[in-house]
């Protein structure tokens, strides 16, 4: 099998995950209980903007119509109109994506920066003291709840030495990676524990490889061993595991956008829920799942073409 | 790899013989894995504390007094009181307790769910399998956390909302996990000799399965109350969790958060609680692992 079948194949692979997205935040409507439309406008709802949404939202016809109604409007770019703000929830939407994607982005680097120093001092040694240690920041990390940690950083970093920003998303390039500097490290330190786990793991079946072996015993000098050979065949592995967690690193921008008051979708998405802004809570919640199915496709494409070991017959 | 098959044993004869009741000895040796024994003893000093709340502090977690407001760590707060003057330590002992409660429970539901469907996709295949993986692939497209808050909002605020939200989304990885455990353990001489016996489906992956990978999904389960615990908190900090005045780390926590510069005990410390019971289910998580598999770290 080919690349060209290798890509068409991995595309086709996602028409049914993105028509199943789209059917689960169709539904999130239906799990509203009593009548969505009574219970989102609230106990002083009038008759008439009560049948307003009805008819907009297609309440009156059969589930299958309904979803086709959906559809149908969602392949037009239309997400529906915001309740609070009264424009299409797709501006409001698209506005907000910018800084929602420089904090995946650098979020994302900085958990590698952190990540793969700290695996390979714990590889290097097993079973050593720094081996310990290291292994034992997963054990503190996994709990910490990723708010918190952003709390923390602003006391120390933003408020008691006043070296970052406590809020905001800063101007031009060098303004964001200012600004976003601490709710990226949060993510980051968020996501750090499982990236630790995965690639001290897979640094260690690296290690006891047959080709390190043979280049101990030619003498290649253990700085270059490491980053020649350990580091080119671990990374890998991480870069996988980041794909895995993408899920996770771009869900935990939801919390931590409102944390440091990013205006992020994540932040759009939580002043809508209290503005019981329905369509755009519902379309943010779509924009999340198409950009994990998005990001997931393209890892596993550019993995494809980075590993010449890769095959694509599976 | 058995804990007992290491060079230096007397003869290939009892060290063969040994290495066949390496399994069942390291199940009963559980006590001498430190990492379990002392994940176990934190998280009954915790449960302990929270369950005996009552008996440990006399105040009460919901009552307010607005002449002790605010006030510093002391002998009689021992973490000082809140902006309504609600005892910090008082309301992190009954947070915890309803925090642990509602994760322990909401635990269950994707446990039972996840590791039936994952069995049945496992075991037989075909196009239960087929239809079951493909709807884990669209529920694990969505980012746990937006889910989850996108669920509770729809569904309306509160506990019974966040048992259904965390149960749609959590069965998932219980099902990827039993499924392809049972995938390798189907193949073995015991399920071979098992069917050919002629016992039906059902009663071969109830009694001869199951019991052999239900450990994974125990394992799994650790971390995954832990990531429960996290998500009822993040709810909580963003006021979709327990309304209040039940006391909640999270509500408590966003509480604090005003107060961060002159009263930063108020955030901290019901932070750290959970990063304490997080430490105690990845101890217990990571020596349960290592009984199942001696030697893998």
């Amino acid at each position: 099998m080919g690349r060209m079948a290798f890509v068409l194949r991995r595309l086709l692979m996602l028409v049914p995950v993105a028509v199943g997205v789209t059917i689960i935040v169709f539904f999130m409507i239906h799990l509203i209980p009593g009548d969505p439309a009574r219970t989102i406008l609230g106990i002083h709802a009038t008759p008439r903007a009560v049948a307003i949404l009805h008819r907009q939202w297609g309440l009156d016809r059969p589930l299958v119509s309904q979803y086709w109604l959906f559809m149908d409007r969602l392949l037009h770019g239309n997400l529906g109109q915001s309740l609070y703000y009264g424009v299409p929830a797709t501006g409001l939407i698209l506005g907000r994506l910018p800084a929602t994607l420089w904090l995946v982005c650098y979020a994302a680097v900085l958990a590698v920066l952190v990540s793969v120093p700290l695996a390979m001092i714990a590889a290097s040694r097993k079973d050593g003291i720094r081996d310990h240690v290291v292994r034992a920041v997963p054990l503190l990390g996994l709990g910490m709840p990723p708010f918190w940690v952003g709390i923390l950083l602003i006391y120390a970093l933003a408020i008691h030495v006043r070296w970052f920003p406590v809020s905001g998303y800063g101007t031009g390039f060098g303004g964001h990676l200012h600004a976003m500097f601490l709710p990226a490290l949060t993510v980051a330190i968020a996501l750090a524990p499982v990236v630790i786990r995965a690639l001290r793991a897979s640094m260690l079946t690296v290690l006891g490889a047959e080709y390190i072996t043979t280049a101990r015993s030619k003498g290649v000098p253990r700085s270059r061993l490491f980053l020649r050979h350990v580091l080119r065949n671990a990374v890998i592995p991480a870069v996988t595991v980041l794909g895995i967690n993408i899920g996770f690193l771009i869900g935990g921008t939801v919390v931590i956008e409102n944390v440091f008051a990013i205006p992020g979708i994540g932040q759009l998405m939580i002043n809508s829920i209290f503005q019981r802004d329905f369509p755009v809570v519902q379309g943010v919640t779509l924009v999340f799942g198409v950009l994990v199915v998005l990001v997931n496709l393209l890892a596993d494409l550019s993995y494809a073409a980075l590993d010449p070991r890769v095959r694509f017959d599976r | 790899m058995s804990a007992l098959s290491l060079p230096g044993l007397p003869g290939p004869a009892p060290a063969q013989a040994a290495a066949e009741h390496a399994a069942p000895r390291a199940a009963r040796r559980w006590y001498r894995q430190p990492a379990l024994m002392s994940g176990l003893v934190l998280l009954g000093i915790i449960v302990l504390a929270a369950a005996a709340a009552p008996l440990l502090t006399p105040y009460n977690p919901i009552a307010q007094n607005l002449n002790a407001t605010l006030l510093p760590p002391s002998a009689r707060h021992l973490l000082g009181t809140d902006q309504i003057g609600r005892d910090t330590f008082t309301r992190l002992l009954y947070g915890l307790r309803t925090d642990l409660r509602i994760a322990f429970i909401a635990v269950l539901l994707p446990f039972c769910i996840g590791t039936a469907l994952g069995s049945l996709a496992g075991y037989f295949g075909g196009w239960v399998d087929t239809v079951l993986m493909r709807l884990v692939d669209i529920v694990v497209a969505f980012p746990f956390y937006v889910l989850i808050i996108a669920l509770v909002f729809v569904l309306g605020p509160g506990e019974r909302s966040i048992y259904i939200a965390i149960t749609l989304v959590g069965w998932v990885s219980y099902a990827r996990i039993i499924r392809g455990e049972v995938l390798v353990a189907k193949r073995q001489d015991y399920v071979l000799a098992a069917r050919s016996g002629g016992l039906s489906g059902a009663r071969i992956i109830a009694r001869h399965l199951l019991p052999n990978v239900i450990t994974q999904a125990i394992i799994y389960a650790m971390s995954d109350i832990v990531q429960d615990i996290l998500a009822i908190v993040t709810l909580g900090y963003f006021g979709l969790g327990v309304p209040p005045p039940t006391p909640d780390l999270g509500s408590m926590i966003n509480d604090g958060q005003n107060f961060l510069t002159t009263h930063w005990q108020l955030t901290t410390f019901p932070g750290l609680a959970v990063v304490v019971v997080g430490l105690a289910l990845s101890l217990i998580g990571d020596g349960l692992a290592d009984l199942i598999r001696p030697g893998a770290a």
